[in-house]
């Protein structure tokens, strides 16, 4: 029973979960109204997650944990299919579609999969989709491609293949399914949350967006794998909710705007946009590190992209020594123009693991080391094995292939291929993601080195630490727009994530 | 790379030699068994080696045998039919393959279509086209100033055919092993974003790729028609086969992981070896193509098994 006398969906408690030395989730609890809308917040690696995973019966907790589903007892571990069984549905957030086929398709794909002999009544499994997207006031047409619809319109369509059968009183968990939505087309999953919770079952979605956990009931909060506190919507503002994930209080704002430094800019960025970005402008002076930030999908990873010219441009002018238009931009103009990007993903766009690491540290400035049409080997891998040695990657073998060498030693050959090219803006994704402590130490003293020669460098990054370590200003973002900067005494890890979750609430 | 990786495809060619050698020193280990086995198998040699450009370069290329084909017949046409002196018929033969090459480039580049599919179906296209302008007909009787510099003059007794396929071999080697294209070509068949992003053109770098495949393919034309004496309108349809098989088996030996010129050009030859062998020792014709079959799924799959040597896949090549 609840507090209040209402037979609780769902309660779980002394939830922990040991990963090696970490401990993810800490004799943690959560417990679900029927009928209610719940949200679950909380940071990158509060143990969100970890909870769902338990819940789906894809992690065992530690002993002692206890659930109770409908008010009565289920003991860990749970078997497979057995929250199923239990009236739990999950949506994550890639959505498990398959967009090349059609909604129905997509929405009967359990019993494709599962491979039963009798042969489909397509004409009925049409009728019976129509009136579940009535049921749910999903307008959608069973015969179009999913690829084709809209992300919320696909969100929908996962929404509804997890509802559609699932008893009355069960609970709708979903685990970022509306992250990367643009905020407009929410309303419809809202209208679809509410109905779903309205016909008795309740839903659980996990955000690390406070803008969109304004539409649920109680809010759970979730910090180091412990649950700080359960709230109801109306009485939590959004400055206690960031008070709450942070787990520090919000300090006024200092005056940062004389720590500025005034000098000309070296580059000038004029009414930038692409996918999610609009409209941006701003100038670097030489030598600033300039950090880009916010929630994902607010369009601040967009830029570095957009101006070395590796993804499409609607508009915008960048001035180096010349203007150059972004839209008319490719990576090859780009890095004869002077700009260089250190591209977050380094497997994919960093380089070749199945090549050696001189290869794929040398092939921006071949033509450097070319007589006539020649290569000149020996001298190519001498200058590989002294930029190896510069940014200390262990091992300097340049002849190794670059999937050998650990994380940390892969991104600092990726920093040493973009290096050498001398830019005069460097461009970088994540500059420090999946690298070891040494390495990140190593790759922010090399920035900052490059910094003080003069060249202007751009970072979007969601380390907030390390924004506040190394940026001279951070640009907040939210919805593809600036709408906060942070320098001085202002920049620090706390005031970055403050601003990210409220500007956005 | 361990030299008995580098070596060990170059090294089981001589044990085939030795092999036949010892079963069949009468015919086997005759000077005139060498010329022909070097002489007319230059020509899937030089079909082998343009293919190894779109490979490198993460495409595939099947419509290779039909524009060999399209060449051969092009320049028997002109030849015997039309009169023209043989430079330029061999000149429009090797345009017309140019061409071809152009339209997979612009569909598979710029139209953005998948080049296995595409170049299947301008494979298709280029064999009716074959088909057409012979009249469904062979022709013979191509005039000596092509049969003589391609077949019967002789450089230490092996007909200069072989030369031409030697001397393109060394040409693909520097190309690919040497220059900072072969480099750019390499980088956009195993890592096609990260090339981009590095700065190379590899819209421009598998354009050109399918196009010098073609050239490449037209010239292996003009051969067979000097070495056959004429064309026939299926002159290149048993060769698609084995070009593969040696391209692969190629990748396994010399440089092993990467499609390389040296390695090709040894596989060519081991594969002509065995199934000339075979032929000798009195074993059907339809060994041929048990041959070819088998090394081309033998290479794949040691290039998947054997520790340290870099997957030759298709994913790994095309989507990067």
């Amino acid at each position: 029973m609840g507090a209040d006398g209402q037979p609780l969906a769902l309660e779980a408690s002394h939830i922990s979960k040991r990963f090696g030395g970490t401990l993810a989730l800490d004799d943690t609890f959560i417990s679900l109204r029927r009928g209610e809308v719940h949200a679950l917040v909380g940071e990158n690696g509060s143990g969100k997650s970890t909870l769902i995973k338990v819940l789906a019966g894809f992690h065992d907790p530690e002993p002692g944990a206890a659930l109770n589903v409908a008010g009565r007892p289920v003991p860990f571990p749970l078997r497979a299919g057995q929250p199923r069984a239990l009236g739990l549905r999950f949506v994550h957030q890639d959505l498990a579609l398959i967009p090349s086929l059609s909604v129905l398709e997509n929405l009967r794909i359990e019993e494709l999969a599962a491979g039963r002999l009798a042969p489909i009544v397509w004409r009925a499994e049409r009728r019976r989709a129509s009136e579940a997207f009535e049921r749910f006031g999903a307008d959608l047409d069973p015969r179009a491609t999913v690829g084709d619809l809209r992300p919320a319109d696909q969100a929908l369509l996962a929404i509804v293949r997890a509802a559609e059968r699932m008893p009355r009183g069960g609970t709708l968990v979903l685990d970022e399914a509306t992250a990367f939505l643009p905020a407009a087309e929410r309303d419809v999953l809202v209208a679809l949350i509410r109905r779903i919770a309205a016909e008795g079952s309740s839903v659980l979605f996990v955000s690390h967006d406070l803008g969109e956990v304004k539409l649920a009931d109680r809010i759970t909060v979730l910090r180091d794998g412990r649950n700080v506190g359960t709230v109801t919507a109306e009485k939590a503002g959004p400055e206690a909710l960031v008070e709450m994930l942070l787990g520090h209080s919000i300090h006024p704002a200092a005056d940062d705007r004389d720590s500025r430094k005034r000098r000309s800019p070296a580059v000038v960025i004029w009414g930038l946009s692409g996918e999610t970005v609009r409209d941006l402008s701003l100038e670097l002076p030489p030598g600033e590190i300039l950090g880009l930030t916010g929630l994902p999908a607010s369009g601040f990873a967009e830029v570095p992209y957009l101006l070395y010219g590796a993804r499409p441009c609607r508009s915008g002018r960048l001035e180096l020594d010349e203007a150059l238009d972004v839209t008319e931009l490719s990576p090859s103009r780009a890095l004869g123009a002077g700009i260089a990007l250190v591209p977050a993903d380094r497997t994919r766009d960093g380089a070749v693991g199945s090549l050696p690491v001189a290869e794929n540290v040398m092939l921006p400035v071949l033509d450097r080391y070319t007589v006539g049409t020649r290569l000149e080997g020996g001298r190519l891998r001498r200058a590989a094995a002294g930029l190896l040695a510069e940014q200390d990657v262990r091992p300097p073998e340049p002849q190794l292939t670059f999937d050998a060498l650990s994380g940390g030693n892969q991104q600092k050959a990726v920093l040493a291929k973009w290096l050498q090219t001398a830019p005069r803006l460097l461009l970088l994704h994540e500059p420090t993601r999946g690298v070891d402590v040494g390495a990140r130490e190593r790759i922010v003293s090399s920035l900052r080195d490059i910094a003080a020669r003069g060249v202007s460098v751009l970072s979007a990054s969601t380390d907030y630490e390390q924004l506040a370590e190394l940026c001279d200003r951070v640009l907040i973002f939210s919805a593809g727009r600036v709408v906060d900067e942070l320098a001085g005494p202002n920049l620090t890890e706390a005031r970055i994530g403050e601003r990210c979750h409220l500007l956005n609430a | 790379m361990p030299l008995a990786q580098r070596l060990a495809l170059p090294a089981v060619w001589l044990l085939v030699i030795a092999l036949f050698g010892v079963l069949e020193p009468d015919t086997f280990l005759t000077s005139a068994n060498f010329q022909t086995i070097f002489g007319s198998q230059a020509v899937l040699a030089v079909l082998t080696l343009g293919l190894l450009l779109p490979l490198t370069a993460g495409d595939y290329d099947l419509s290779v045998a039909s524009v060999l084909s399209l060449s051969a017949m092009v320049t028997a046409l002109l030849d015997v039919n039309e009169g023209w002196p043989v430079g330029l018929a061999v000149l429009a033969a090797i345009g017309a393959a140019t061409l071809v090459g152009v339209a997979n480039g612009a569909l598979v580049v710029w139209l953005e279509l998948d080049s296995f599919i595409t170049t299947l179906g301008t494979a298709a296209f280029v064999s009716g086209v074959v088909l057409w302008i012979s009249g469904s007909e062979t022709v013979g009787g191509v005039s000596d100033s092509l049969v003589n510099p391609v077949i019967t003059w002789e450089i230490l007794g092996i007909p200069l055919a072989f030369w031409y396929g030697l001397v393109l071999c060394a040409a693909l080697w520097y190309v690919l092993d040497l220059t900072p294209l072969g480099r750019r070509l390499l980088f956009t068949g195993r890592g096609r974003s990260v090339a981009r992003l590095s700065g190379v053109r590899v819209g421009r770098a598998r354009f050109g790729a399918l196009v010098g495949a073609a050239a490449i393919a037209g010239f292996a034309g003009v051969l067979y028609a000097g070495t056959n004496g004429g064309a026939d309108p299926s002159s290149g349809g048993d060769l698609l086969l084995p070009a593969f098989a040696a391209a692969f088996l190629g990748a396994t030996g010399i440089a092993p992981g990467r499609f390389n010129a040296w390695g090709a050009l040894v596989a060519v030859y081991f594969l002509v070896t065995g199934v000339t062998g075979l032929q000798l020792l009195g074993v059907e014709s339809f060994v041929q193509q048990l041959f070819y079959g088998g090394a081309l799924v033998a290479a794949v799959a040691v290039s998947r098994l054997a520790r340290g040597l870099p997957r030759i896949t298709r994913g790994e090549m095309s989507r990067g």
